[in-house]
This record gives C-alpha cells, sequence and structure tokens, in this order.
C-alpha cells in the first residue's frame, strides 16, 4: 500500500471540500491503480483488480484521513498538514511518509492530456551551485510572549493588537445605508454580533440614550481623542520631523480613527486651501504625507471623505503655483507625489457608479490641452496621467507628443521668454520621457531607429529613442536577474530570505551580499514582532529605505513585501520585470537605480520588491503592477528617489523637504 | 422504567471485556485486573443473575490470560477473585451453557475465551438460534488471529433478511411514525438513526453493497445533521472487510444505542412492528438498541434534541443515579499572621463563599462540613508541607483583594499572545497563581516562561551543592543556580506534538502529554524530565493534575482514561468505558472524581475511589474539547466541536444550559474564582463571558424533571452573554482567572 500512500496527498483537497456534500462517495480512477501497478513493475492488471484495489485504497485513505482530521483538532488548528497524516499513519501502524515535512505546500502537479490525468511530483533540477552560494537564510524567529489588553473591565481598547473597533463594513454600512443605522438598538446588536465590546452597564444605559437619538452623533469625540487629535494634526504639520514620522505611523496603523475621520479630512482640505494660496510649499507636502497615511489605513472607510480628499490633492498636482520661487524649489516633487497619491485613490476607490478615474483624467487632458495653461499646471497634468498607467499613457500621452514637443522645443530653442518657463519645459520633458520610454519598450516593435522615432514622435523622437533602448537592455537584464533570484528564496513560509544570487548579470562593484540593514533601519521579518495589522490576507511588508543622511522609519501595509537596501555602486542599472510569474513562485522585482540617466551625483538607491503569493494574489498582481516602470531616466532628485516608492510605501524622509 | 431485555446483561459482560482486550493489550491487563471495581462501569448494579454471570465473565478473562502466557495475572486475578486453582478449567462450558440459555456449544476449541465470547454474544434470547451459531464459527476461522472479538462481534449480524425488503421496512417504520400523534412522533423518531445504521452495516455485512449503497442514499438525508460525521464514516464502509478493525462499527455493534421513550410511543411502537410481523426491525430494536421507557409525559423534540447527539443515545437513567459528593473538601486550619488590615477585610467580606481557595483562618465559619462533600480522607491525598501552607497563605491575602465580578463589573482579560508559533502551539497551561505560563508545541517541546519578574533558575548541579552552607537562612536562595536564569526554558524530551500540559499546585512540577504515547513529569527545580509515564499506547490528548497534587489523570486515543500517582510509574486506576478518544480530562475541585470529555461526545464522570462511572453526560453534537468545574463544585461547563457550552448539575447529572455563540470549537472555559462569570475561549477567536449566576438562578429543579431528567432549557442563552472579545487572528486556547480575578487568556497569533 506504501505506494499508494502518496495519493493521500493528491486527494486531500478533495476529502476537505467535501464538507457539504454529505457522503463521499469519491474513488480513486482506476487509471491511477493502472498507473501505479505499471510504475513497480505489474503489467497488465485486470480491470476487476483494478476497481478492486481502487475501492480499498479510498477507503483505506479516507479513514487515514478522517483520523488525521484528529490530530489537526488537537493541533488547535484549522488545516490539516502533512504532519497530521504521518501521525495517523503511525496509528495505524504504518510506516509514515518521510520527506513530507512543508506545513503548506503539497508537492503535487497537474497535468493532462492525450486523454490522460496524471498528478505528478515536480522536481526541478536545481544546481548545487546556487545552493552553495546562496548566503544561510536568516534564523527564523524564537517563539514569545507579549501581552496586551484584550479588554478592560468589559470595554475593549483601541489599540492595534486589538481588532478595529468599527469594521471597514460596518463604517460602509453607516455611510451607505444610514437609515439602517437609524434603527434604535440596532447597532448595538451589530457590535455585539461582530464582537466588538461588550454591554456594559453604562453601554447598556447608552442603548438606552440612542432609542431616542440618531446614532449620528457619533461624531462627537471624547476628551481622549480630541487630545489625540490635537497631537496628531500638529505633529503632521508641526517643524519636528522625528514626531511627524511618529504621527504619521499612527494614522496610517491606528485601528481606532474612523470616527476622526472626517475631523481629518476636513483639515486637510482646508490646509491645502489656505496653503496654496500662501504657497506654502513646506505644509503642503505634510499635508500630501497625511492624506497617503489615511489612505495606507486598512481600517479606515475613505470613501465617504473623497469629496473633500480629491480635490485638496488635485489641487497639489495641478496648481500654478505652489511655492514662493518656482524657480528655485522643488515643487515638482509634491506634484509627483499627489499624482501618485490620485493614482492610488483612482485604483482603490473608482468603481462604476462614482467614476473616479475618467472624471480625472478628463479633468486632466481639459487642461493639458489648453494653450494657455502654464507649464506647472501642464507638468502636473501630464503626470497625474502617466501615474494612471500604461493603458492612460499610450492612449492619451503619445499621441500629443509631437505636439509637446514643439512646444517644448519653441522654449528651449526659441528666444528666452523666462527661466521659469524653461524649468517648466526641462521638467515636462524628462517627465514625458520617463513615462513614455518604458511603455514604447514594451509596445513598439523593433527595430528602434532614431528617424523613425523623430518621425514619429518629432522633436523627443531622437532622446526617446535612447531612452526606450536603455529600457528595453534593462527589462532583459533583470529577467535573467529574477530568474536567479527566485532559486534562492529558500524558506517563504517562517521567514522571508531574499538574496541576490551572485553578480554576474548586473555586473559594476554591487556586493552579492544579501540584505544588509543600514544602521538606522531595523528590519522586520515577515512576521511583525506584535501582531500589528488585521489586514487579512495580505501578508506584512515593510518599506525601507535609505539614503544618505535619510531619516528613515518603515510602514507596514497591505500587500507585498518590500525591502530596500542601501549599497552604494556604479552600476546603473535599472529594469522591471514582467509581472507574469507563476503564482507559486515568490515574485521577485529587482530594481536598482543609478546615477546614471539625467544623473546628478545622487546617493545610489537599490530597492528589491518581493513579494510572496498570498490568498489575494490579485491584489499582489496589482500592487507589482503599480511599481513604477522602467525608469531609466533619474530625476536628480533625491525627493524623487524617495517617492518611487510610494506605490508600495511612502518613505518619510527628512532630507526631501527643502525648508 | 424497567429495561426491555433480559440479555442486556450479557452485553454488558460482553462489551467490558471486549474493551479491555482492544484498549489495553495484553500488557496492561495486569492494572485492571488487580481492581476489579474499575472493570465493571456504569450502572449495571442490579443484576438478577448475579453471581453466575461474573464469575463467568471472570473465567472468560482467565482463560485469555493463560492463552496469553500472562501467568501472574492469572494467579493475582485469581487471588483477588477468591477463586480456587482449578476451578477455571472445567465449569466453563458447564456455566456458559447454563448461562446463554441453550445454545449449542458448537465452537472448535472449547476452553477458548473467543468461544466463550461468541456464545455470551449470541446469547441474547432473541437472536434466532437456528441461524447465529454456525455463522459465528464460519466467521471466527476467517477471522484474524489479532482481533477475535470482531467476528464475535460482527456475527450478530449474519441474519438474513431479504436485501430488497429493508427499504421497505424502513420506509414503513417511518410512515407510521409519521402518522402517529404530534407528542409521539418526536420520540419515535429517535429509533431512525440507530435502525438505519444498523441496516445498512447488516447490508454491508451481508456483501450486498450495492442495496447497501441505495439505501444509504435515500434515507441518510433523513438523519439528524448532528450525526453527519459519523454518517460520512459509515459512508466510506461499503465492504464487510472494511468492517473489521473498524472503530466506529465496533462502537456501534458493542455498545447499544441507548433511548429513552415513554411507555406510551414505546407500546405504540411495539403494536405496530408485531401488527405488521416486521420481524427484522424488532430485531434490530431487541439486540442493538437498549430503550429505556419512563413512566409519564413524552418528551418534545426540544428535549430529546438538547440530549442526542452522543455516538450511542443518551446515558441511562440508572447510569446517573450513584450518589457524586460534589461539595469541597473542608480546608486544613493554617495560623496565619495575619495584618490587621487583612484581617479586617477578610471579615468584611467574609461570608462563607462556596469557591476553593475559600478558608478561614480563624477556622470558625467553615467548620460545618459540607453535607455534599465527600469524607475528608475518602482519598488518601498528600499532606501539606510547609510551602504549601505559605503559599495558601498568600493565596488568601491575594483573595482579599480579589475583585467582586458580576455583569456590571466585568473582569479585564490579558491577552498573551505566542508569536512565531507558527501553528505549533497545541496546549497552554498557568500555575495557579499565574506566575507561569506553559505552552506545549507541535514540534514536541515543552516551553516555560515566568511572567513576573522573577526569573526561571536552575537548581546547581551535585557538585556545587555540597559546598553550600546548609544551616545558612536563605540556603533556598542558594541552591539556585543564578548564571541559568532566564525568562523561558524550553524542556526536551517528548517526540510527538504536546497535546496536554499542566501544572502541580505547588509549581515544582509540569506534566505533558504528547502523541508519543507517554505522560512525562517535568521538574521546575531542574528543567529537567523526572518521569515517563508509559501506558497509554497511543496519543495520550490530554492531561490534568488533581488541585491537590500527587494524583493525576491522562487520557487518550485509546479511550482509557488512567489514573496516576506520581509516585507510581503504573497506573492507579483505569476508567474504560468511552467509545472514542477521550480529548479532554479535569479533576472535580474535591479531587475525589475526574471528568472526561470523548470524541464520543459524551462526558463522564468517574469516582477515584471505586472507579466507577457515575455520570455519563450527553447533548454536545460534536467532540468535547474543553471543561471546567465551578468552583462550588456543584456544576460543570463543557465545550465541544459544535461551538456551543454546556451547563450540567454534577449532582443531579443534569443539563441545565446551553451556551449558544460560538462558531467553532471551544478550546478553554473557565469560571471565575467566586463562579459568577463563566469564560469560553474559542478556535473562533473570540473570549466570550457569560453570566452564569444567572443561568443556574434561571434552572428550576422541581422533583419530577430531577426523577425523570427532563429538562426545559431556557431559550435565552443570549441574555446571559455578557461580552464578546475579538483578538484579531488569535485562537482563544487556555484561560485562566488569577486570584484576584484578572482573566488570564492564551493563544497563537496566526498571522
Amino acid at each position: 500500500i506504501s505506494n499508494h500512500e502518496v495519493f493521500i496527498y493528491a486527494i486531500l483537497p478533495t476529502m476537505a471540500e467535501e464538507r457539504r456534500p454529505k457522503q463521499c462517495t469519491v474513488v480513486l480512477p482506476t487509471e491511477s491503480m493502472k498507473a501505479m501497478a505499471e510504475s513497480i513493475g505489474v503489467g497488465q492488471l485486470q480491470e476487476e483488480s483494478c476497481a478492486a484495489l481502487s475501492e480499498e485504497v479510498s477507503y483505506r485513505i479516507k479513514e487515514i484521513a478522517q483520523d488525521a482530521l484528529k490530530f489537526m483538532h488537537h493541533g488547535k488548528r484549522r488545516k490539516l498538514t502533512t504532519s497530521d497524516i504521518d501521525h495517523a499513519l503511525k496509528l495505524k501502524n504504518v510506516e509514515p511518509l518521510y520527506g513530507f515535512q512543508s506545513q503548506e505546500f503539497i508537492p503535487f502537479r497537474f497535468a493532462s492530456g492525450g486523454g490522460r490525468e496524471l498528478h505528478f511530483y515536480e522536481e526541478k533540477e536545481v544546481d548545487l551551485s546556487d545552493i552553495i552560494n546562496t548566503p544561510l537564510p536568516r534564523v527564523p524567529l524564537d517563539v514569545s510572549l507579549k501581552a496586551h489588553w484584550l479588554s478592560i473591565e468589559g470595554v475593549q481598547p483601541a489599540i492595534p493588537e486589538n481588532p478595529p473597533p468599527a469594521p471597514k463594513e460596518q463604517q460602509k454600512a453607516e455611510s451607505t445605508e444610514p437609515l439602517k443605522v437609524v434603527k434604535p438598538g440596532q447597532e448595538e446588536e451589530g457590535s455585539i454580533q461582530k464582537g466588538q465590546g461588550a454591554i456594559s452597564a453604562e453601554a447598556k444605559g447608552k442603548k438606552e440614550g440612542l432609542m431616542r437619538m440618531k446614532p449620528r452623533s457619533t461624531h462627537e469625540l471624547s476628551v481622549e481623542q480630541q487630545l489625540y487629535y490635537k497631537e496628531i494634526t500638529e505633529a503632521c504639520v508641526g517643524s519636528c520631523e522625528a514626531k511627524r514620522a511618529e504621527a504619521l505611523q499612527s494614522i496610517a496603523t491606528d485601528p481606532g480613527l474612523y470616527q476622526m475621520l472626517p475631523r481629518f479630512s476636513t483639515f486637510i482640505s482646508e490646509g491645502v486651501r489656505v496653503n496654496v494660496v500662501q504657497n506654502n510649499l513646506a505644509l503642503l507636502i505634510y499635508l500630501m504625507r497625511m492624506v497617503k497615511a489615511l489612505m495606507d489605513n486598512p481600517t479606515l472607510y475613505l470613501e465617504k471623505y473623497l469629496h473633500e480628499l480629491i480635490p485638496a490633492v488635485v489641487t497639489c498636482i495641478v496648481s500654478k503655483q505652489l511655492c514662493l520661487r518656482p524657480d528655485v524649489d522643488n515643487h515638482w516633487a509634491l506634484r509627483d507625489f499627489a499624482a501618485r497619491l490620485m493614482a492610488q485613490s483612482c485604483k482603490t476607490f473608482s468603481t462604476t457608479t462614482n467614476n473616479i478615474q475618467s472624471r480625472i483624467t478628463k479633468t486632466f487632458t481639459k487642461s493639458w490641452l489648453d494653450e494657455k495653461t502654464q507649464w506647472t499646471t501642464r507638468y502636473g497634468c501630464i503626470a497625474g496621467l502617466s501615474e494612471l498607467g500604461p493603458d492612460v499613457i499610450k492612449t492619451l500621452i503619445l499621441p500629443r507628443l509631437t505636439v509637446e514637443g514643439a512646444r517644448i522645443k519653441a522654449v528651449s530653442e526659441g528666444p528666452v521668454v523666462s527661466n521659469i518657463d524653461k524649468i517648466g519645459a526641462d521638467h515636462v520633458q524628462s517627465l514625458l520621457l520617463k513615462h513614455c520610454a518604458s511603455v514604447i519598450a514594451k509596445t513598439r516593435p523593433l527595430p528602434d531607429n532614431m528617424e523613425q522615432y523623430r518621425a514619429d514622435y518629432g522633436y523627443l523622437g531622437p532622446t526617446l529613442c535612447s531612452h526606450v533602448v536603455k529600457a528595453r537592455a534593462q527589462a532583459a537584464l533583470q529577467a535573467q536577474q529574477v530568474n536567479r533570484t527566485t532559486l534562492t528564496i529558500t524558506q517563504p513560509r517562517p521567514t522571508l530570505t531574499v538574496s541576490q544570487s551572485g553578480i554576474g548579470g548586473s555586473g559594476g562593484s554591487r556586493s552579492p551580499s544579501i540584505i544588509k540593514v543600514p544602521s538606522s533601519l531595523t528590519l522586520m521579518s515577515t512576521r511583525p514582532g506584535t501582531p500589528t495589522q488585521p489586514s487579512p490576507p495580505a501578508t506584512k511588508y515593510i518599506v525601507m529605505a535609505t539614503s544618505a543622511g535619510a531619516s528613515s522609519t518603515q510602514q507596514v501595509l497591505d500587500g507585498s513585501l518590500v525591502i530596500t537596501l542601501s549599497s552604494s555602486s556604479g552600476s546603473s542599472v535599472t529594469s522591471t520585470v514582467a509581472s507574469a510569474t507563476s503564482t507559486l513562485q515568490p515574485l521577485v522585482k529587482l530594481e536598482s537605480r543609478g546615477a546614471g540617466g539625467l544623473g546628478g551625483s545622487r546617493p545610489l538607491q537599490k530597492y528589491i520588491v518581493v513579494s510572496l503569493p498570498t490568498s489575494a494574489s490579485s491584489s499582489l498582481e496589482s500592487k507589482s503592477g503599480m511599481l513604477p516602470p522602467s525608469s531609466s531616466s533619474t530625476s536628480p532628485i533625491s525627493l524623487e528617489a524617495g517617492m518611487k516608492m510610494d506605490h508600495t510605501g511612502y518613505v518619510p524622509n527628512g532630507t526631501l523637504l527643502p525648508i | 422504567m424497567a429495561a426491555v431485555q433480559d440479555g442486556q446483561l450479557n452485553m454488558e459482560v460482553e462489551k467490558d471485556i471486549k474493551t479491555e482486550i482492544t484498549n489495553d493489550g495484553s500488557g496492561n491487563i495486569n492494572a485492571n485486573s488487580s481492581s476489579p471495581g474499575s472493570t465493571s462501569s456504569g450502572g449495571k448494579s442490579k443484576s438478577p443473575a448475579g453471581s453466575g454471570e461474573d464469575q463467568q465473565t471472570l473465567l472468560a478473562v482467565l482463560q485469555f490470560l493463560k492463552r496469553n502466557k500472562l501467568t501472574e495475572s492469572v494467579d493475582i486475578l485469581r487471588r483477588e477473585a477468591g477463586l480456587s486453582a482449578d476451578a477455571d478449567d472445567s465449569p466453563v462450558s458447564d456455566s456458559a451453557g447454563a448461562g446463554s440459555g441453550g445454545v449449542p456449544n458448537v465452537s472448535a476449541d472449547g476452553g477458548d475465551a473467543n468461544s466463550l465470547l461468541s456464545r455470551v454474544s449470541i446469547a441474547t434470547p432473541v437472536a434466532p438460534p437456528a441461524t447465529a451459531p454456525p455463522k459465528a464459527t464460519g466467521s471466527m476461522a476467517s477471522g484474524g488471529e489479532d482481533q477475535p472479538d470482531v467476528n464475535v462481534v460482527l456475527s450478530a449480524y449474519s441474519q438474513q433478511g431479504d436485501p430488497v425488503l429493508y427499504p421497505l421496512y424502513y420506509n414503513g417504520l417511518k410512515k407510521f411514525i409519521e402518522s402517529v400523534l404530534d407528542c409521539h412522533r418526536a420520540e419515535l423518531s429517535q429509533v431512525f438513526y440507530p435502525l438505519f445504521v444498523h441496516m445498512y452495516l447488516e447490508l454491508v455485512y451481508n456483501n450486498h453493497e450495492n442495496e447497501a449503497k441505495q439505501f444509504f442514499e435515500k434515507f441518510s438525508g433523513d438523519q439528524e445533521c448532528y450525526y453527519e460525521e459519523d454518517l460520512r464514516i459509515l459512508s466510506s464502509m461499503s465492504k464487510k472487510e472494511h468492517m473489521k478493525g473498524n472503530e466506529t462499527m465496533l462502537d456501534f455493534r458493542t455498545s447499544k444505542f441507548v433511548l429513552r421513550i415513554s411507555r406510551d410511543s414505546y407500546q405504540l411502537l411495539k403494536r405496530h412492528l408485531q401488527e405488521r410481523q416486521n420481524n427484522q426491525i424488532w430485531n434490530i430494536i431487541q439486540e442493538h438498541l437498549y430503550i429505556d421507557i419512563f413512566d409519564g409525559m413524552p418528551r418534545s423534540k426540544s428535549q430529546i434534541d438538547a440530549m442526542s447527539g452522543s455516538l450511542a443515545g443518551e446515558g441511562k437513567r440508572d447510569a446517573n443515579k450513584a450518589k457524586v459528593f460534589y461539595g469541597l473538601l473542608k480546608e486544613p486550619e493554617i495560623e496565619v499572621p495575619l495584618d490587621d488590615e487583612d484581617e479586617e477585610a477578610e471579615n468584611e467580606e467574609g461570608k462563607p463563599k462556596k469557591k476553593k481557595p475559600k478558608k478561614d483562618s480563624m477556622g470558625s465559619k467553615s467548620k460545618k462540613q459540607d453535607p455534599n462533600a465527600p469524607q475528608q480522607t475518602r482519598i488518601p491525598l498528600p499532606e501539606l508541607k510547609d510551602s504549601d501552607k505559605l503559599d495558601k497563605i498568600m493565596n488568601m491575602k491575594e483573595a482579599t483583594k480579589k475583585i467582586r465580578l458580576s455583569p456590571d463589573n466585568l473582569p479585564s482579560i490579558c491577552f498573551y499572545s505566542f508569536l512565531n508559533a507558527y501553528q505549533g502551539l497545541t496546549a497552554v497551561d498557568f500555575t495557579d497563581d499565574s506566575s507561569l505560563i506553559a505552552g506545549g508545541f507541535a514540534d514536541s517541546t515543552v516551553r516555560v516562561w515566568s511572567v513576573t519578574p522573577k526569573k526561571l533558575r536552575r537548581v546547581k548541579s551535585a557538585a556545587d551543592l555540597s559546598n553550600i552552607d546548609k544551616e545558612s537562612d536563605d540556603v533556598l536562595e542558594r541552591i539556585m543556580d543564578e548564571k541559568t536564569a532566564s525568562e523561558s526554558k524550553i524542556l526536551y524530551g517528548h517526540s510527538g506534538p504536546v497535546y496536554g500540559i499542566s501544572f502541580s499546585p505547588d509549581r515544582n512540577y509540569l506534566l505533558s502529554s504528547s502523541e508519543d504515547g507517554t505522560v512525562r513529569l517535568w521538574s521546575l527545580q531542574t528543567f529537567t524530565c523526572l518521569v515517563g509515564y508509559k501506558g497509554h499506547n497511543y496519543p495520550v490528548w490530554d492531561t490534568q493534575f488533581s488541585p491537590y497534587g500527587y494524583y493525576f489523570i491522562s487520557g487518550g486515543h485509546d479511550r482509557v482514561a488512567r489514573l496516576w500517582a506520581t509516585d507510581h510509574y503504573q497506573p492507579l486506576r483505569m476508567f474504560a468505558g468511552h467509545l472514542a478518544d477521550i480529548t479532554c480530562t479535569l479533576f472535580h475541585p474535591n479531587s475525589n472524581y475526574v471528568a472526561t470529555g470523548s470524541a464520543d461526545r459524551t462526558i463522564r464522570l468517574w469516582d477515584v475511589l471505586t472507579g466507577n462511572c457515575v455520570r455519563i453526560l450527553t447533548g454536545h453534537k460534536g467532540p468535547i474539547h474543553s471543561l471546567a468545574f465551578s468552583p462550588n463544585g456543584k456544576f460543570m461547563a463543557s465545550g465541544a466541536t459544535d461551538g456551543r457550552v454546556l451547563l450540567w448539575d454534577v449532582g443531579h447529572g443534569l443539563m441545565v444550559g446551553e451556551l449558544k455563540g460560538h462558531s467553532d470549537t471551544i478550546y478553554a472555559l473557565k469560571f471565575s474564582r467566586d463562579g459568577e462569570i463563566l469564560a469560553s475561549g474559542s478556535m473562533d477567536n473570540t473570549v466570550k463571558l457569560w453570566d452564569t449566576l444567572k443561568a443556574f438562578d434561571d434552572v428550576e429543579l422541581d422533583d419530577f424533571t430531577a426523577a425523570t431528567g427532563h429538562i426545559h432549557l431556557p431559550e435565552n442563552s443570549q441574555e446571559l452573554l455578557l461580552g464578546t472579545y475579538m483578538t484579531k487572528s488569535t485562537p482563544v486556547i487556555h484561560l485562566h482567572f488569577t486570584r484576584r480575578n484578572l482573566l488570564l487568556a492564551a493563544g497563537a497569533y496566526n498571522p
């Protein structure tokens, strides 16, 4: 029977699904019996024997699976593991199957063809030298104990260790179906069912009060909340960067903020209105970072406040003037950042009813097409559009390259109008090059002919061509990188181990060692030390960035694990990788940015972005899809570098702010 | 009131023998037979045929032992039973023949225990004598040597009916039951499930595979949903060969399914079956069902549903008649050097509470013995050491600072999350003073943490110890090795996941039970293993120290709970009777009883002194995973995989409440120190608090309900729910009230 036991693993998924249908009359196909008989040298098994065998084997397997369930229950788990099966076999006095120790992964693949269906065991060839050269994985963290208050005298405190007091669905229900909530008592009931809080005597009294009062009075803030609000808003716009980082972190992670959300929203929109008029760039940046933090908080239902937040964000993208000295101050970075925020909110919140994305697109396009639009606004419009993704770039920006090129030419080669216009035109040019090159690299067939480009794209053509060539080269290089890197992710579950194999492809002096933790940073494992996030399907991920002198923080957000490492090297390798990878393979993105592009002599940054497949692989895909496309052209501003990562996590970076 | 059949006793006998043989293997007969009290489980005290039957049983056991060359055991048993040395050879066939009422003795190897067993089992008066014996011998010949009982057990199915008629019979009965008056319908519907099972098994046994399949498909949908789990196992059995060695199968066969039916309903059924000459069904009812008839009103559907659901029907009412001394033992009087304030406080709230740690330092108030309490010396308890006394004093001081809980004053909950446990946390325990936490893990380790600033230290090595000045005052400090101080210690020794863990009350020892079949005793002074108790050959699911230390109980896959004393490497008592794995074990606060919960969906209460089963509590619809006694010993709570908590009155053996609310297995239950609040923790990541005071108050026990056990459960479990606290993603697997009534919860964070 030992041969057949292997099949336990194959049918386990079937067994698990059999919860609903009452009886399982599933029997292994007789072909499997034949195949197994052949594999041990018994040819020509009678059909009847096969049938008898398969019934017997199915029965035994079911028996073992039922025993294994016992072990699962006593292991206090919901998931049946291979070790449960081993123990069940041991109960039956059968030698357990050795070698299937992994917790998650069932090593069978399904294939069909030629009329035969097969489950087979996938064994890849492994290059030993790769394994030997792989740096050792990080030691898994040891078990540790952490205490927190689940309840204080019957009331559950709203701390990150506890689930958010009002789950997103409830917030949504409140905002979308207010009538339902108004019904007295229902709220209380709902909260009981959802496991929120207790009905202490006090709460009971409240409940009776609610009978007469509309429950919308939740906008009242407790004294603590008012204090918190004051502290947070002061820190967010204050001068102490460390405090600000903490405050933003709190906004991004705290589960109990939903009651303060309307205040925050108003604070931001009013703040933007005032500071745009006063051209206070720093404050605008702070406010945008607050928006970012709010959006990062998985427990908040922001939809209700978009009408205030989106205008504020759009203002920061397209406003004519955002700072006092447009020729010196780097308001471009703010526009980029806000544009990215806009893109993110389009992705998250756009639905067929509110149509945010198309409305935003229209707004941008309209003002871009306007002849009288200033360069600053023009830049904002283009940035806003191009952040919306390659499709938007392809349909809206590429066709206008020629026109835009001519306009740029007029400024840069024509008579000097004003310095400001010239700077604006320069920025628009580099922005267009950056975004268009990667899109063209993906869509336009080879060869890249300078003349052809000029014919197609006008003034910008030749420059664009060289960018495209570069982008293509890096994409190819990176594809290679990924293949190698995938192999070295050895221990997907307990700790995430990322390492780069060799330096082969990338050349240069990049050290092949794995993640080095820069002194100012802490590297968090996939499992945070505390149960920080309730983010259900997603794994944790961490963003870390460093550049010389940058004060860095990390943030835990939804989606994927992002690890950045810093090392200084002269390589200017950059590329992105096609995001189509098999679901079981960790998705690895390597992006290293060099000073090669339009470059200044900025410190280099490299990011390795690793995302693990989770159940929510679709969300992952989208996350990775949001990674900036190939970025061969680098803005010479370090702010750009910091913000590059906004898609996965924003790094509050002290040096970014030219105050 | 009367049992329907005379053959019942025979069946019991056979069952007992069988459990012994299958469960213990030959190695452990020793322990069992030396305490004959434990052999007979359940309430078969009134035996009409008395001594003759007993002797027959004994002889059968003797035969078995002899055959397996266990001569020592034979001697012991003989001595214990007072049998003469030659009594066992000759009279076997005689007594068997006499006992079994005229069944011809056809067995080939006359004196064999096998044949005796088979005769006993066939000996039911209703079994058609023409068909049974040849079949019995036939199947015996084909059966393996290793499990002699299986064929015997199966032989009862050998009677042949026309397989085509089975669905007709069943349908006929169904139609009849549907047509009877409402009040009887619910009661009579109880017979559907056991009938269905036995008819199906008969079909399978007689190789009518297709008919069995059809029969199953046709009628399995009619069965109550809580039997789903069993039906699934049943459906996978489609061949006679499968029945051999299948535990569930054996359970069905060896244990009679117990039904409680009012006399009127029963008469109705009987008349119907006799009118129709429906022998097939009548035979099954006679053979495999035990119908417990009572006089009075038929029970309602909800009453029946509340009690049914176990593998073998409800407990017999007789089984719950024995008196249980549920009161608490008197606490020893300890002279306490009380601080004045403490004394004040003590006197203020000094109204006598039935609470375990409740002691009266002045010895004035609780001098009276609780009438329900067992005698102080009913079982020998270890003597108090000085350190124990100190601890009790501490306990009392703490108790004065205890928060009085009530629905308006809920406890705070402190949650201990095990991080990075990778789903490997399988058991947790706290010490009574809440200073230590122990965790059992799937990787076979046991880890102990100190949750107070006091670190864990090991005693110095023997060589170092000899250098210590033994006269010094702080010798207890000096023997500790400062170098080994750490917040946690890991205990290595098991070779399988650790499923049960328990601290001794004096905090010197830790017990752990594991998949590897052993229970280990660890010293918390040296952090080494002291003893490995071997006896369970299969996974040991749970173990628990007695509240007075010294004794402990363990139970596991082999369906036998064993009572041990720490200084004996063999069990003192073996409690056999459960029909499936024992999943959880618990001592009564007075240490005279142990409760075991099982995968057969029953809870049994065993008397430590006699080894008898004194309560069988049915009503759960899934394997029971947690038990808790109220501090006054009067009530018990149990939680199962079905997400319900049931409350029991131990003294009357009645279900007194049902708490619905959890959506997944309940792994942790605990009463607050004064018993006002019950906390339950579940796989669904919540801790819930229940108002037990109200729950127990609501129960009205008039004489009738107490006598019949038919209780109307209040339908208000939502009103009893005081609070629900959700964790982020941490199943709650242990709960503990500190001496000041702070609730501690523990579980592994499961991202």
